[in-house]
């Protein structure tokens, strides 16, 4: 039962605790603008850096084009929301119409999510990567000459945005769709379909022998990943008074890449983990790392993520990997007693699966009720003496 | 005029991009593997000659090639050889750690700022009483191109070395089987790409807007849609690509859509790899169960 409940509803048990102890503290006491927005940003980095580990960790394709998705939410968003508010004369911080636009921007980044993910049916790999690469550069190249009156060109969109006192009701609606977000890609991976997209990454020909439908879902892994990531967008636009085209550039898709490989792709909760302590990093470095030192951190990070990849896939290491890792790390910690006739009973029981003739000849000829011994011991026993 | 003028353009900056593919192309070919750290390799170029220029312009460029062709080694051994063999998404994504990695360290060794070399230009030459106007640094970048390219095709067929890199694209364990040693020809590669990068490196840089350190970003990432437009793997499906991406950036770029021609490149590598995902003159490779 705990098992279970630390299984599957842990993550969300803490970011609720998160979430509630967040609210208290910004309304009983008067927070830090600058810690509302430190919140604010990991809830958007959470949301990224789960639904690309959707598509990288669990259909196994690299999408370098999430910033791309972002940008689409963030500008369409923004630009509805400013059309709303003009036109009935709102406040910049009407939730109704933050929720519009995050239907509108999700729904909209899902649209071009469709059509990645008709290249993902052709594609895989390092084609695919380059397919995405080349849709994120072209929503920049579009959304940075577009005209003045429309999403404001180079110098920006001029979107409605929370003040920086308001920024806590951001950031807690942030939590509340980390909360959505994992509620629909944890359940969708728990299910029948998550199960066809982790087959498909580990053999699509197999797969499709099974009768997977291989083409419904790549396109559902792409546009689900595409809705999310246009719900961050919408988020990102509603903190900045202007969305500028030139920050969702392929450094950025690079850096929500970077946080999910550090997490752990193919683990949900490491990006969670990765996306919360990075974006934190990221924030205290740049007050301690300023001039000419902030650069270090990018290198710090690259030469992390090739290290961490290195180690986690390079075949001659297989043996140093075994030895040194964080589970044996963990196991030496919490239980420095370990008995040694339990591996062994296992070890045992493996060496003795029953083949086919044994197993009948047990059914025929033993029909003897044993409450004494191991069934299973038994049936070694026997096998081996014949 | 305006035809001819976008003609040259044209092969001009084909030329550049056919050179960069190369590099893209051998490397997919022989090691298997996108090297996004190409582009890179472009702007450690740009930053060898801008320190060498005021030695002597020569030395900074053979600097530029013998230094590129080291960091090619270099990044070949650390950080792809331990990962052959591996799943080919963790080699992608140390190939773009590796870039960002290259990136970063430029940044802190040029401090943010843009470095360039004293002349920006070389001059022009005019033709037809002044109606065609070519620069310098166009028609070298064009004899230079050609030359490589007929070179490297020499190379490849006739040299020994050259006929074990296709024997290693086309088998890698029947190629060892035939004695042929599978890590020198992939440090080979690596070496020539990088060399090609670098020269490619070092026509680009005649430019105002000198060597910072996404100088080869964009060159590399287009540079490999043109590798893919003509068939990644294949040589002169490199070269061709590459003419037609400088052909398409020339003549866009003579129109009113020219703020849009990034766009138009990245839509047209889509679109290619959509219809013909082998490219123009790519070889189709059955996939076995």
């Amino acid at each position: 039962m705990m098992r279970r409940f630390t299984k599957n509803y842990l993550n969300y048990t803490i970011i609720t605790l998160v979430m509630v102890v967040f609210a208290i503290m910004a309304l009983a006491t008067p927070m830090k603008d600058s810690t509302a927005f430190l919140f604010q940003k990991i809830t958007v980095a959470v949301i990224l850096a789960v639904s690309l580990n959707f598509v990288v960790g669990f259909l196994g394709e690299l999408s370098l084009g999430h910033a791309g998705f972002m940008s689409i939410g963030a500008y369409l968003g923004g630009k509805l929301s400013l059309v709303i508010i003009t036109a009935f004369g709102l406040e910049n911080n009407n939730i109704l119409v933050l929720i519009v636009a995050l239907i509108v921007g999700a729904l909209c980044a899902a649209a071009c999510g469709v059509v990645v993910g008709f290249a993902a049916l052709r594609l895989r790999g390092d084609y695919l990567a380059i397919v995405t690469l080349a849709f994120g550069e072209i929503v920049r190249v579009i959304f940075t000459n577009s005209s003045d009156s429309s999403f404001g060109g180079a110098l920006g969109l001029k979107s409605p945005s929370f003040s920086k006192r308001e920024m806590y009701i951001l950031a807690i609606i942030g939590f509340l769709l980390i909360l959505f977000t994992l509620f629909v890609i944890q359940n969708l991976l728990k299910s029948k379909t998550g199960r066809a997209i982790t087959a498909i990454r580990d053999n699509e020909i197999a797969a499709k022998a099974m009768g997977i439908d291989v083409t419904k879902h790549k396109l559902m892994v792409f546009v689900i990943a595409a809705a999310f990531a246009g719900i961050a967008g919408v988020l990102f636009s509603y903190s900045k008074p202007l969305v500028e085209a030139k920050s969702f550039g392929y450094n950025y898709s690079i850096e929500i890449l970077i946080i999910v490989v550090l997490g752990g792709i193919g683990s949900i909760n490491g990006s969670i983990i990765s996306a919360t302590l990075i974006t934190i990093l990221n924030e205290k470095l740049t007050v301690y790392m300023t001039g000419d030192n902030a650069v270090y951190k990018d290198l710090f990070y690259a030469i992390i993520l090739v290290l961490v990849v290195i180690y986690n896939n390079a075949p001659g290491l297989k043996n140093f990997r075994e030895k040194y890792n964080f589970k044996n790390l963990f196991a030496k910690i919490f239980k420095p007693k370990h008995d040694p006739s339990k591996i062994k009973d296992d070890a045992a029981k493996w060496d003795v699966v029953p083949t086919k003739i044994q197993m009948d000849e047990v059914l025929s000829t033993d029909m003897v009720i044993d409450n004494t011994g191991d069934n299973n011991a038994d049936i070694g026993e026997r096998g081996g003496n014949k | 005029m305006e035809f001819l003028t976008i003609l040259i353009n044209g092969l001009s900056i084909g030329g550049i991009y056919a050179m960069i593919a190369l590099g893209y192309t051998m490397v997919y070919g022989i090691a298997k593997m996108l090297n996004f750290a190409h582009g890179d390799i472009i702007m450690i170029a740009g930053y060898t000659i801008v320190l060498f220029f005021p030695v002597n312009p020569i030395v900074g460029i053979v600097a530029a090639i013998v230094f590129c062709a080291i960091a090619g080694i270099v990044i070949e051994k650390v950080a792809y050889k331990p990962l052959r063999g591996a799943s080919p998404l963790a080699v992608l994504i140390t190939a773009i750690g590796v870039s960002k990695l290259l990136q970063s360290a430029a940044l802190i060794y040029s401090k943010g700022a843009i470095k360039g070399v004293p002349i920006t230009t070389l001059g022009a030459i005019e033709l037809f009483g002044g109606n065609l106007k070519i620069d310098v640094i166009t028609l070298i970048t064009i004899v230079c191109s050609v030359a490589i390219m007929v070179a490297l095709t020499m190379f490849i067929k006739r040299s020994k070395t050259g006929r074990a890199m296709v024997a290693v694209s086309e088998d890698k364990g029947a190629a060892q089987l035939m004695g042929i040693n599978v890590n020198k020809i992939i440090t080979i590669t690596f070496i020539i790409g990088s060399a090609l990068a670098a020269v490619a490196g070092a026509l680009m840089i005649f430019k105002p807007q000198g060597v910072e350190p996404t100088f080869g970003a964009m060159p590399g990432i287009k540079a490999f849609a043109a590798a893919v437009i003509g068939g990644i793997g294949s040589i002169p499906g490199a070269m061709v690509g590459g003419i037609v991406l400088g052909f398409i950036e020339a003549i866009f770029g003579a129109t009113p859509l020219r703020d849009y021609v990034d766009a138009i490149e990245f839509a047209i590598l889509i679109i290619v790899l959509l219809v013909k995902p082998t490219g123009i003159l790519g070889k189709k490779r059955r996939e076995k169960v």
